[in-house]
């Protein structure tokens, strides 16, 4: 069934994006990797440590994954821009997903910084896929401002709660212009598969497999999850019903 | 010379460039980045700009993360 998951005009072969972080070591995120079928990662910019050998790029490039560099741990717009074009630099690609948040306790979104940063990120050329809250109102601002996906999170980052607020969700994907893409708190497949029966476009996680007790296996499970869970919401679910409803006829019973 | 290379105190000859710098600290050339002082200095630039006492220099690279 051919239904691609379009981003910026990229078509990406898979509907599940893959954080890198958390992974114990490079050979358990290779294998979480290829069990999750993903065509797209995340990764961070930290500096160069000239004790470390291998790269996370060596595992990616490996996989042919397309890399996204990510602004992770910039609290204010002027430091997010900064590392998004430390990554174009380093990875040589305009794609970046922005996060900026406010403090390390909650990790959630600084409106303020966000919306200031996306509005600079966009002028300078990038392809903006923003880490945001479930706020609807503040995913349409981040839109306007011309980002390329809108990123909500179903919980905080590394919590695994689930999506907290399948409302605002769907809130968010009956206006969206752009793709929406579940980020962080997804903590087993059954959320993964409500994502996308919400109708999310994609999930990104990163540690409900990176931190599983079997990464490889949790990766195949989310694929499967998003899979499911787009099926779903292409099929076309039944109302839900107060009262049952017989799927075998009424007409023709015996008297007995 | 002696400039801040992330966070650290570095010595380098005079007249170094930032290809130098990598060169000599970054186990690859690949991934990395490279800024001066706040600014990001273009790779295809490294070889041509001379780096000067006291200046910041960060050097990052990609990393599990996200």
């Amino acid at each position: 069934m051919d239904d691609p998951l379009i981003i910026a005009g990229q078509e990406l072969a898979s509907r599940l994006i893959l954080g890198t972080g958390g992974a114990p070591s490079p050979q358990v995120l290779d294998a979480a990797i290829a069990a999750s079928g993903t065509a797209m990662s995340t990764v961070a910019m930290r500096r160069v440590d000239p004790g470390t050998a291998g790269s996370v790029l060596d595992v990616l490039i490996g996989r042919g994954v397309r890399v996204l560099p990510n602004t992770a741990g910039c609290r204010t717009a002027r430091e997010a821009l900064l590392t998004a074009q430390l990554g174009r630099e380093a990875l040589e690609t305009d794609w970046v997903k922005l996060e900026v948040v406010a403090d390390d306790e909650t990790l959630l979104p600084d409106p303020a910084e966000l919306l200031d940063a996306t509005e600079k990120l966009v002028a300078d050329g990038f392809t903006v896929l923003v880490y945001t809250s479930d706020d609807p109102i503040l995913a349409r601002r981040l839109q306007q401002l011309g980002c390329a996906a809108v990123m909500p999170l179903g919980a905080p980052i590394g919590s695994g709660l689930g999506i907290l607020n399948p409302h605002n969700i769907e809130l968010i994907v009956a206006e969206a212009t752009v793709p929406v893409v579940l980020d962080a708190g997804i903590g087993t497949a059954s959320d993964a598969a409500l994502a996308m029966e919400l109708g999310c476009d994609a999930v990104l996680l990163a540690s409900a497999v990176t931190r599983a007790q079997d990464p490889a296996m949790m990766a195949a499970a989310m694929a499967a999850g998003v899979t499911a869970g787009r099926l779903a919401y292409r099929a076309g679910r039944i109302p839900r019903r107060v009262h049952a409803q017989a799927s075998s006829p009424t007409r023709g019973m015996a008297v007995l | 010379m002696t400039l801040t290379l992330n966070g650290e105190p570095v010595d380098l000859p005079d007249g170094a460039t930032v290809a130098d710098l990598v060169a000599t600290c970054a186990p690859s050339v690949r991934g990395v980045a490279a800024a001066v002082d706040g600014a990001v200095v273009p790779r295809g630039t490294w070889d041509r700009v001379a780096l000067c006492e006291g200046q910041r220099v960060e050097l990052l690279t990609a990393v599990q993360g996200g």
